[in-house]
C-alpha cells in the first residue's frame, strides 16, 4: 500500500492545521481531523504492526472499531496504552504511537520465524504440544518463552497519572449510535418532549454520513449531521460523541466517554468518564460492519475493507493506493469504485464473485474505467511487505499489479448490545447476515442494524423509532418531516442483498486477522471434532481477540457450515458478551483509587494521637495508632516500652474502633442468649460479660464484651473488623427467624468514644478524675459497669481487662472523646501514664493467650480455641448443633497453642510449623516480643493436636522470607496464669 | 438490576446485600443435626422465579425479593420482620 494525501477533498479534515506526531520513533505530519490511521496512510506507512501468532506484517484494514490489523500502543510511562485501534485514535499534536508485536523493528521481526513454522503452529497447537507435556514444562519452560514472543502489546508498568470520573444518568430515550438513524431517532424523541441521551463512539456524530458525498436537505451529508447534532444539543438532548456504549447489564448500560483521550496533561479534566445509564426506552442505531472475504493472502498490508477506503478518500482526503482493485460480492461495494474514481484514484479492476452483475453496479465500474471480472475471485496476492499485485482466478483471470485491494463480502449488523440483552441473533437468508432477534421490551432498532443499509431507510426508520419510543412513553407525537436525500443511486446499490458468505480456498487465507486464524485452522477444528460454535471458538481462538470477531465471526461460521454441509444457523452464533470494545480498568475504577477506594475512618482522638508521635496502621477502614514513637525509637522499641508501662504503671489505649451495638427491648436478653454461645439471660444490670458468637455452621464468628446497662438495654461490643457483619447478622435473624422478639438493634459505633486505662495504677488514675464512682475493689468489682462523669461529661466505666492488668474501659459521647482522653492523661501524669497502640495491645493479649482476629479466621471452632467450656450446655444457640459434629472435635484439628522461640529470634506470623514429619502441621497466627517474660519471643499458633503437644520442639519456618526459628509448644496463657493481677 | 425498596424506592442492586433463600424456614436452634446440616449445606439452585432475602445497606431493611434468577427481573419486594407493617404504612 502506497497511500498519499489527495490534492483535494476530505470533508472531515482541516488542511490549514498541520499536526506533528511520532510513530515507531519517526516523526510524521498529519492534519486536524485525521485519525492515526488516516495520517499513517497519508504518509505512505503500510506496515503498522505484526500479527499475534505468526508476526506477519499488518496494515490498516478498516476505518472503525472493527480494525483487526492496525493495533498500536499509545503514550509513554503511566499513560502507555496497548491495543489501540489506529482508526479510532484521533490525531493530536505530539501523539506518540508505536506498532505492536514487533522486535526489534516493524520492518525486521525476529518472531516472523513463527511464520516459517506456520504449518506447525495450527489450531490447538498450544494444547497439544506444550500443555500436555511433562508436568511443569508448560509453566516453567514453554509459557514464558511463548508469552514473550506473542502477546498483545505490553501493559504500563507505572501508575496511571490521569483522573477518571463516574457518571450515573437516566433518560427517557437512549439512542445508541449517531448515524442517520440515530440522529433522526433522537430528533423525533426530543421533538415529542422526551429526555434524550444520544451516544456515539466516533469523534463526531454522523456515522456513515460523514463519508458520504450525497446531499441531505440540500446540504452535504456531513454538514447535515453536524447541524442536526447541534440542534439536538440546543434542544436539551445530551449528545455524547466519543462515547462507546460498551455493555448492557441487567437493564443498565455502561458507556465510556473519552473526554481528553490523548497523551499529555489533561489540564484538570478527566481522561475518560464512565457512564452508567438507565433509559426507559432504547433505540439501537448501531449500524453495520462490513464483512471481509476470506481468500489466500488476504492479510497482506494493502488489503482493506472497501467502505473503509471510501471513508479515507471522502472524509480524510487520503488515497489508500495509487492503483487499486475491488473484490466484492454485492452492489454496495461499487460506491467505493465510484467515489475513488471520482477522487482521481486509478481503479484498475473490479473482481465480483457473482456471475451476473446488475447493470447499475456494472455501469459504475465502466464509468470508473475499471475492468470488471464478473464471476471471478481473487486467488492470491503477492508483495513483500505490502501488496504489489493479485491473481484473478476464473475463466478470464490473470495477474494485475495493484497496491491496494478493497474487499467487501457484505455487511454484519452491529447487534452486540441486543445480544448482550438476551436477543439471540437470527440468521436472515435474504440478507445473508444475522439480524437482532426479538428485542427486549422497550427497545427499538433502526437503520443498518436492522439490515436496511440505504441512507434513506436509515433516516426513515430512525425517525419512526424515535416517534415510537416517545409514543410508548405516553408522549404526544407530531410526525417529523423526513429529510430529503439527493442520491438515488445509493439506495439502489444498497437494496440488493449481498451474496451468501463464501471463501476462496487456499493457504494463508485469514479469517481472524488479529489472532491469525486461517480457514485451514477451521478445517482442522472440524476434522478433530471441535464443530460446535463454542468449541470452534476455543479451539482456534477465532473471535477471541480484542476485536471480538467483529469481522471474522460470520466468515468463520460459514466455513464451518460448509465443512459440515449444514446451513449457517445450525452451527449457531456465540452470545456476545460485554464489552463491545475494550474498556480501560481506570475508567471502571473511576475516582475510587488509592485512598479513595473507601472512606478512612478516624477515631475522635485521632488528632491527639497524630500530634503525640503516633504512627498509624489501617485496621479495616480505621486508622489506629500502631505505637507512639519517642525520639530515637522505632516501632519495635516503642511498643515494647508501651507494653512494659502497662505491666508496671498505667497506659491508655484508644478502643473507639470496636463495633458497638445497642440492643434494647423486653426480649434483648433472650436475643443475646440465642446469639452468644455462653449465657446472658442471667447477667445482672451493671455487669459485663465476655461473649463468643458462632455462625450457623458452628464456626466462631466474633467475640466481645456486652454490658447490661438496664433491665432491657445492653451495649454489645464487637471486634473492629466484624462490626458491620455482626449488626447485619442480628438484624437478619430478628427479621427472618425471630420476628416475635421485641428487640431493636442499632449501631452506635460512631456515637461512642472508648479508651481502655490499664495497669496497676489505673485505679488511682481514674479515681482522681472520675466523679460519682467508687473505685474500691469491693464497690467496683471485676466485670462491673458504672456510670459517672469526668468534668461535665457523663461516662460509662466498665472494669474489663484485655491486658490481664487491673483495667477499665471508659466510654463517653464521641464529641467529648478528645477532652476525656486529655483529662485522663492529665490525671495520670503523676504516674507517667503513657498512651499505647495496637502493637502493645497485641503484646499484652498474646502474653495472656487471648484469641483475636488472626485466630478467629473463619475456620476455628470453640473446641479449636480451647474455649469449649464457654458453650452453654443448658441452652440452644446459633451454631450449637453443628459445632458438636464429631469431625469438628477431632483432636488432630489445628488447635490453639502458645510458642516460645528457642534461639531468641522473633517468630514470623504466617510461618508454618514443621515437625519430624517434614510436613506443615500448623501455622503461627500472632507473634510478639514479650517484655513481661524477660524479653522472650513468643507467639500464638494453630497446631494439629494442639494442647496435646505442649513441650514438643518444632520449626517455625517461613521459606518465603527465608526465616526458620526453633520453637517449643507452650500453654498460650504465658503470663499471670492465675489471673490475680486484674482482680486486685 | 433495580430493587424497589419500600423505604427508599427503586435502587441499584449495588446498594443491597444478598442474604439467602427466603423459601425455607430456618430450623429451631435445637433441631436435630441432620436437619441443620441439610439447612446449612444443601442449597437449592433454582432457575426462574425465586424468593430471597436481601438487606438494603442504606436503610437496613431486610427485604423479601421475588426475583427471576434467569432474567434478574424483580417481581416483588417487601420488608420482612416485626417492622414490616409499620414500614409499609410509612412508605405510603
Ligand atoms: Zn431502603
Amino acid at each position: 500500500m502506497t497511500g498519499y494525501r489527495l490534492a483535494t477533498g476530505g470533508s472531515g479534515i482541516d488542511r490549514t492545521r498541520r499536526l506533528g506526531f511520532t510513530f515507531a520513533g519517526r516523526p510524521y505530519g498529519g492534519l486536524a481531523g485525521d485519525t492515526l490511521a488516516s495520517a499513517l496512510i497519508a504518509n505512505g506507512v503500510g506496515v503498522v504492526g505484526r500479527s499475534f501468532k505468526y508476526h506477519r506484517p499488518r496494515g490498516v484494514t478498516a476505518a472503525g472499531p472493527e480494525e483487526a490489523g492496525a493495533l498500536v500502543s499509545l503514550g509513554e510511562g503511566g499513560r502507555h496504552e496497548p491495543n489501540a485501534k489506529a482508526p479510532m485514535v484521533p490525531l493530536v499534536e505530539g501523539l506518540v504511537a508505536d506498532g505492536q508485536n514487533a522486535w526489534p523493528s516493524l520492518g525486521f521481526d525476529v518472531g516472523a520465524i513463527n511464520g516459517l513454522a506456520g504449518p506447525l503452529i495450527s489450531a490447538g497447537f498450544y494444547y497439544k504440544t506444550f500443555i500436555g507435556g511433562p508436568r511443569g514444562t508448560w509453566t516453567r519452560l514453554f509459557e514464558p518463552v511463548i508469552r514473550r514472543a506473542a502477546g498483545m502489546g505490553r501493559a504500563a508498568t507505572t501508575p496511571d497519572p490521569d483522573r477518571y470520573e463516574t457518571m450515573n444518568a437516566t433518560c427517557d430515550v437512549l439512542v445508541i449510535g449517531a448515524g442517520p438513524a440515530g440522529l433522526m431517532a433522537a430528533t423525533a424523541a426530543l421533538a415529542a418532549g422526551a429526555r434524550v441521551i444520544l451516544a456515539d463512539e466516533r469523534e463526531r456524530p454522523g456515522g456513515a454520513l460523514l463519508h458520504d458525498l450525497s446531499e441531505v436537505d440540500g446540504v452535504p451529508a456531513p454538514d447535515f449531521a453536524a447541524a442536526t447534532a447541534a440542534r439536538l444539543t440546543d434542544g436539551g438532548a445530551v449528545v455524547l460523541p466519543r462515547t462507546t456504549v460498551y455493555g448492557h447489564y441487567d437493564g443498565r448500560f455502561g458507556a465510556v466517554e473519552r473526554v481528553v483521550d490523548h497523551p499529555g496533561d489533561p489540564h484538570g479534566l478527566p481522561r475518560q468518564r464512565h457512564w452508567q445509564i438507565r433509559a426507559r426506552h432504547v433505540v439501537l442505531a448501531t449500524g453495520a460492519i462490513e464483512r471481509p472475504i476470506v481468500f489466500p493472502g488476504n492479510d497482506r498490508p494493502g488489503v482493506m475493507l472497501a467502505d473503509a477506503a471510501r471513508a479515507y478518500a471522502n472524509r480524510y482526503g487520503v488515497a489508500v493506493g495509487r492503483r487499486v482493485a475491488v473484490f466484492a460480492a454485492h452492489d454496495g461495494a461499487y460506491r467505493t469504485v465510484r467515489d475513488l474514481a471520482a477522487a482521481g484514484i486509478d481503479v484498475a479492476a473490479v473482481v465480483d464473485a457473482r456471475p451476473a452483475v446488475p447493470a447499475a453496479a456494472a455501469s459504475l465500474a465502466e464509468a470508473a474505467g475499471a475492468r470488471l471480472f464478473a464471476g471471478h475471485h481473487v486467488g492470491a496476492t503477492r508483495g513483500r511487505k505490502g501488496l504489489a499485485g493479485l491473481t484473478v482466478a476464473g475463466a478470464d483471470g490473470g495477474s494485475i499489479a495493484v497496491d491496494a485491494l478493497l474487499v467487501s463480502g457484505g455487511y454484519t449488523p452491529t447487534l452486540h448490545l441486543a445480544s448482550q440483552a438476551g436477543a439471540r441473533p437470527q440468521w436472515d437468508d435474504a440478507l445473508a447476515a444475522f439480524r437482532p432477534g426479538p428485542l427486549p421490551e422497550g427497545w427499538t432498532a433502526a437503520g443498518a442494524v436492522t439490515g436496511r443499509y440505504a441512507t434513506t431507510d436509515a433516516l426513515e426508520t430512525g425517525a419512526a423509532a424515535g416517534e415510537a419510543a416517545a409514543a410508548a412513553l405516553g408522549r404526544t407525537v407530531a410526525p417529523l418531516a423526513r429529510p430529503a436525500l439527493a442520491a438515488a443511486d445509493d439506495a439502489a446499490l444498497t437494496a440488493t442483498a449481498p451474496a451468501a458468505p463464501f471463501h476462496v480456498a487456499g493457504k494463508k487465507a485469514f479469517v481472524d486477522l488479529e489472532h491469525d486464524v486461517t480457514s485451514a485452522d477451521i478445517a482442522l477444528a472440524h476434522d478433530e471434532g471441535f464443530q460446535a460454535v463454542e468449541h470452534l471458538k476455543r479451539y482456534t481462538t477465532l473471535g477471541m481477540a480484542t476485536d471480538q470477531g467483529k469481522t471474522s465471526n460470520v466468515n468463520g461460521l460459514a466455513i464451518m457450515a460448509e465443512h459440515l454441509g449444514a446451513p449457517i444457523p445450525t452451527v449457531g452464533t456465540t452470545r456476545f458478551r460485554p464489552p463491545y470494545t475494550p474498556v480501560a480498568l481506570g475508567a471502571l475504577a473511576g475516582a475510587e483509587t488509592g485512598a479513595h477506594v473507601r472512606p478512612t475512618r478516624l477515631t475522635p482522638m485521632h488528632d491527639w494521637h497524630a500530634t503525640h508521635g503516633a504512627v498509624f496502621v489501617a485496621t479495616g477502614a480505621w486508622l489506629r495508632p500502631r505505637a507512639y514513637l519517642r525520639p530515637g525509637e522505632g516501632v519495635r522499641e516503642a511498643y515494647i516500652r508501651e507494653a512494659a508501662t502497662v505491666r508496671t504503671g498505667v497506659g491508655i489505649v484508644d478502643v473507639s474502633s470496636l463495633g458497638k451495638i445497642e440492643v434494647a427491648g423486653p426480649d434483648a436478653a433472650t436475643l443475646l442468649d440465642r446469639v452468644y454461645a455462653n449465657g446472658f439471660a442471667k447477667l445482672p444490670v451493671g455487669r459485663a460479660r465476655y461473649g463468643v458468637m458462632l455462625r450457623e455452621d458452628g464456626v466462631v464468628f466474633d467475640d466481645g464484651t456486652t454490658w447490661r446497662l438496664g433491665e432491657t438495654r445492653f451495649l454489645m461490643t464487637t471486634t473492629t473488623a466484624n462490626a458491620a457483619a455482626v449488626l447485619s447478622h442480628l438484624e437478619v435473624l430478628l427479621a427472618t427467624a425471630w420476628p416475635d422478639l421485641r428487640v431493636h438493634v442499632t449501631s452506635t459505633t460512631e456515637q461512642w468514644a472508648g479508651m481502655a486505662v490499664a495497669g496497676p495504677l489505673a485505679r488511682t488514675t481514674l479515681a482522681a478524675t472520675v466523679a460519682g464512682i467508687d473505685f474500691a475493689n469491693e464497690a467496683f468489682p471485676f466485670m462491673a459497669v458504672r456510670e459517672g462523669a469526668i468534668g461535665e461529661v457523663p461516662v460509662i466505666v466498665a472494669r474489663l481487662s484485655f491486658s490481664g492488668e487491673l483495667a477499665y474501659e471508659v466510654y463517653c459521647g464521641a464529641h467529648h472523646g478528645a477532652a476525656v482522653w486529655e483529662r485522663i492523661m492529665a490525671a495520670g501524669a503523676v504516674h507517667e501514664i503513657a498512651p499505647y497502640g495496637v502493637e502493645a495491645l497485641g503484646t499484652l493479649r498474646i502474653e495472656k493467650g487471648h484469641v483475636s482476629g488472626p485466630e478467629l479466621d473463619g475456620r476455628t471452632t470453640l473446641y479449636d480455641l480451647g474455649l469449649e467450656r464457654m458453650a452453654s450446655a443448658k441452652k440452644a444457640f446459633v451454631g450449637s448443633v453443628l459445632m458438636r459434629r464429631p469431625a469438628l472435635r477431632d483432636p488432630a484439628r489445628k488447635r490453639f497453642v502458645g510458642l516460645v522461640s528457642l534461639d531468641g529470634k522473633p517468630i514470623r506470623s504466617g510461618a508454618h510449623l514443621v515437625g519430624p514429619s517434614g510436613r506443615s502441621e500448623g501455622h503461627v497466627t500472632s507473634t510478639t516480643h514479650s517484655p513481661a517474660l524477660a524479653g522472650a519471643e513468643i507467639a500464638l499458633a494453630l497446631l494439629s493436636g494442639g494442647p496435646d503437644r505442649i513441650g514438643e520442639e518444632l520449626l517455625a519456618t517461613d521459606p518465603v522470607r527465608g526465616n526458620a526459628v526453633p520453637v517449643r509448644v507452650a500453654d498460650p496463657l504465658f503470663f499471670d496464669k492465675d489471673g490475680s493481677r486484674m482482680h486486685v | 438490576m433495580l430493587i424497589p425498596c419500600p423505604h427508599c424506592g427503586p435502587r441499584e442492586s449495588d446498594e443491597f446485600t444478598y442474604i439467602g433463600d427466603a423459601e425455607r424456614t430456618p430450623p429451631a436452634l435445637d433441631a436435630p443435626e441432620a436437619v441443620w446440616t441439610r439447612y446449612v449445606f444443601a442449597r437449592r439452585n433454582p432457575m426462574g422465579r425465586h424468593r430471597e432475602y436481601w438487606q438494603h445497606t442504606g436503610c437496613r431493611a431486610v427485604l423479601a425479593v421475588t426475583r427471576n434468577t434467569l432474567t434478574h427481573e424483580v417481581e416483588g419486594c417487601e420488608i420482612v420482620g416485626p417492622h414490616a407493617a409499620t414500614a409499609a404504612g410509612a412508605g405510603e
